[in-house]
């Protein structure tokens, strides 16, 4: 039975200050500049001459209590005690010692932590949660990220391209991952399969209707049964509708694939910021390992890596260049697939004489 | 362990290879902990895992489960396949607010983890992609009694649904040089207001907010959240010209030309004959590039503030949005300036929540309604800084057009007076 009447205290978000290094609170808002020492180290010194030291590790990202465990034994034993986590799922130890930062450092990689995912590194995948837990997914985003992350381990640990690379990874079309400079994300293909049995008692009708982006799903009565059907025709399989109502099955073995996007970036720096674009579909759903995606991942960033000038982010890379030229390098199909039909389409397409030859 | 362990000859692969395996980690849980309740959960969890590798689906249904007095902050799950991973067939997780900035002390790491083994799977990410604690698998009966615990010591759920969702900033002024606003303030004061709205869903969708200390906008902001708040300065960046002429020194100039005076989007940088910078600041749009390159000689000007972006969100339904310019500049000094921002945020929520439609994100209903609509809805007088480009259509009534200038007229007067 559930304790029930205890109100609870709505204190919302914490106040960070009271678990920061306190170097850092000493120095809040009075920082001069910071140095990369090495590949997952940042050295950030303040106006009065302070210096703080952050060393940087990627895990697993989800954490059993041991492991948890694990990494604060090491910010006991060889760092100062205060930790932090990036948008990626890093974590970060901050010393104000520098001469912590190589034994702590050891003692990580010891224990097969990763040290690395600083400055013009590829950094950890960021993703969402997949079959271990949600409710929709096409793949398992932890599996695809396993997979990549150790074939690209060198990449996160050392700085070998021309600029940070964000990677994401998505288990169905709404993109929880958000964009990145290159983006993993479920592709369905076929409409969803509907059990037309369980509709009328598990959806509300009228909203899974308002669900769909192409105005594809119109109730009906079949077998008798209020339920909803699906114009195959006018379907773009995003599976909008199988979150508000589970018995139109979007899933499948087969026909949910993956796609890959590039070319996303968040910054301001140089350009605005740029949503990313398809690049690649039709990826088999291969699950333990995932090798198809993987390759192509591998193949972008080793043309990246060989073509871009220092400083450009993919999307610069690519605006550079052209889309010709990214896929003649990188070798992938260009398709009508790749031709925008959506809202603002027009604005995608080449509306000049600008053409590299 | 009392029950035969699940064969998954498929996750075992997942233990190859140099990257840190969540599949070892759910293992160790399954046969190293000395709580029967978590090896039997992580045992089932990862039986019902390694099918839905074999059939390439997955088994989780949601629900209504919450804490007493919230109807938000745990995502409920329940298995479709009870039948042959019981142990697990309860597997929710409560989204936790963490510390703005994402700080913890080992000791708060400890303790947070001594909890969740009382009661959940000993499963646990820092974080999840709106920002929250995911402490991911436990019984509907002890999602209350995990709460309550933690609730104690200081930590209260976040978001999940049509509300106020647990929101983001960046390290910020604790550790980084171009932190122009505090990040932190800015984050609790407006999450904390909304505290009700976090824990009660009564609006169309969700709403986020995300906190960006300068233009890099290292929160994804501008992309993934509808209410982004950029750090920005409006005087001129600062410049220490020997620091830049030692990296000129060192670099060559070559290289300070190729990477960083053309790559200045709105060419307002120049490299002088003896190896110094000269800034256009009237032109240069606060992009960071030059400043990420050479963070020990460029840096940002005194006179900061925020940047206010409105409306981003990812793909369902109408596609990707990125926010809108809503306030070019806004000064976050004193407390009233604090309290205008809350205000702001206040009306734009009210708005949104009386015109937006079911299931319609807060940049979905500008699209639908128009930019200006919603201006009007929300007070705030149209400005340039707010389009990429004017209008190319001409299809459109201007008949009150003289009007419409005698306020422009108008508000420069004013703000001519004012400074």
């Amino acid at each position: 039975m559930i304790q029930g009447q205890r109100t609870p205290i709505e204190s919302g978000c914490p106040d960070g200050f009271q678990y920061m290094h306190p170097t850092m609170r000493k120095n809040y808002g009075n920082w001069a500049y910071h140095e990369d020492p090495r590949p997952g180290v940042l050295k950030h010194t303040a106006h009065g001459g302070e210096a703080i030291y952050t060393v940087r590790a990627g895990t697993q990202r989800i954490l059993d209590v041991f492991t948890l465990r694990k990494l604060c034994d090491i910010g006991d034993q060889y760092a100062e005690g205060y930790v932090r986590f990036t948008i990626r799922s890093n974590i970060e130890y901050m010393v104000a010692d520098g001469s912590k930062v190589e034994p702590l450092i050891a003692a990580l990689e010891k224990e097969g932590f990763v040290v690395g995912g600083t400055k013009n590194s590829v950094a950890m995948i960021s993703h969402t949660q997949g079959w271990l837990h949600c409710d929709i997914p096409g793949t398992d985003a932890s599996g695809v990220v396993k997979s990549m992350m150790d074939e690209l381990i060198e990449e996160f640990k050392n700085w070998n391209m021309p600029n940070r690379v964000h990677i994401t990874t998505s288990c169905c079309q709404i993109n929880c991952g958000g964009q990145g400079d290159i983006a993993i994300n479920v592709q369905h293909t076929k409409p969803p399969k509907i059990n037309h049995d369980l509709v009328a008692n598990i959806c509300e009708r009228p909203s899974v209707v308002a669900r769909c982006p192409v105005a594809a799903i119109r109730p009906a009565l079949v077998n008798g049964k209020p339920s909803l059907e699906v114009d195959e025709k006018k379907c773009i399989c995003c599976g909008a509708c199988y979150p508000p109502c589970t018995p139109m099955q979007i899933n499948d073995p087969e026909h949910t694939k993956l796609a890959i996007w590039v070319g996303g970036n968040h910054s301001n720096a140089r350009g605005k910021p740029t949503f990313q674009k398809l690049v690649a579909a039709g990826i088999p759903n291969n699950a333990p390992r995932w090798p198809e995606a993987t390759a192509i991942v591998k193949k972008i960033l080793q043309t990246y890596k060989d073509n871009a000038r220092d400083w450009e982010r993919l999307s610069d890379w690519i605006e550079r260049i052209g889309w010709p030229q990214f896929f003649e390098l990188t070798e992938l199909p260009f398709t009508k697939f790749h031709v925008d039909n959506w809202r603002g389409a027009r604005h995608s397409l080449n509306a000049s004489t600008h053409i590299r030859f | 362990m009392a029950k035969k362990a699940h064969v998954t000859p498929m996750l075992d692969e997942l233990e190859n290879g140099p990257w840190p395996s969540f599949i070892s980690g759910i293992k160790r849980l399954r046969d190293e902990h000395q709580d029967d309740r978590i090896n039997g959960m992580a045992n089932s969890l990862l039986g019902q895992l390694e099918h839905s590798y074999e059939t390439r689906k997955g088994y989780w249904k949601g629900g209504t489960v919450s804490v007493y007095g919230y109807g938000s902050g745990i995502i409920p799950r329940f298995s479709e396949v009870a039948h042959a991973f019981e142990e697990s067939k309860e597997f929710h997780t409560l989204r936790v607010q963490p510390p703005a900035g994402n700080y913890y002390t080992t000791d708060m790491l400890r303790q947070l983890g001594d909890s969740w083994e009382k009661y959940g799977s000993g499963l646990v990410t820092f974080h999840g992609q709106t920002g929250n604690i995911m402490f991911i698998g436990t019984s509907t009966e002890n999602t209350q009694h995990f709460f309550n615990e933690i609730n104690e010591y200081g930590f209260d759920l976040g978001g999940a649904g049509p509300c106020v969702r647990t929101g983001m900033s960046c390290v910020g002024a604790a550790r980084c040089e171009q932190s122009c606003v505090d990040e932190m303030k800015v984050h609790r004061t407006l999450l904390n207001n909304f505290t009700d709205d976090v824990h009660r869903p009564a609006l169309p969708y969700k709403f986020k907010f995300k906190v960006s200390g300068c233009g890099n906008d290292c929160m994804n902001s501008i992309e993934r959240s509808d209410f982004a708040i950029i750090g920005t300065w409006r005087d001129d960046m600062k410049v220490d010209q020997q620091a830049f002429k030692e990296y000129v020194g060192k670099k060559g100039r070559q290289h300070t030309i190729d990477n960083i005076i053309t790559r200045c989007p709105t060419n307002a940088l120049s490299l002088n004959d003896d190896d110094s910078l000269s800034v256009d600041n009237r032109n240069c749009v606060r992009c960071m590039h030059c400043l990420n390159v050479v963070p020990k000689a460029l840096s940002p000007g005194d006179d900061k503030g925020v940047t206010i972006l409105m409306g981003g969100k990812r793909t369902l339904k109408i596609g990707d949005l990125m926010g809108t310019v809503i306030v070019p500049f806004m000064k976050l000094e004193d407390e009233a300036d604090y309290e205008t921002l809350t205000e702001l945020a206040e009306e734009v929520i009210d708005y949104w929540a009386e015109n937006g439609l079911e299931h319609e994100r807060c940049g979905e209903m500008v699209e639908r309604i128009g930019l200006v609509n919603f201006l009007e809805g929300i007070g705030v007088e149209v400005d340039p800084n707010m389009i990429a480009e004017t209008r190319t259509s001409s299809y459109v009534r201007m008949d009150d057009w003289d009007i419409e200038a005698k306020k422009w007229f108008d508000r420069k007067a004013e703000q001519k007076q004012a400074s």
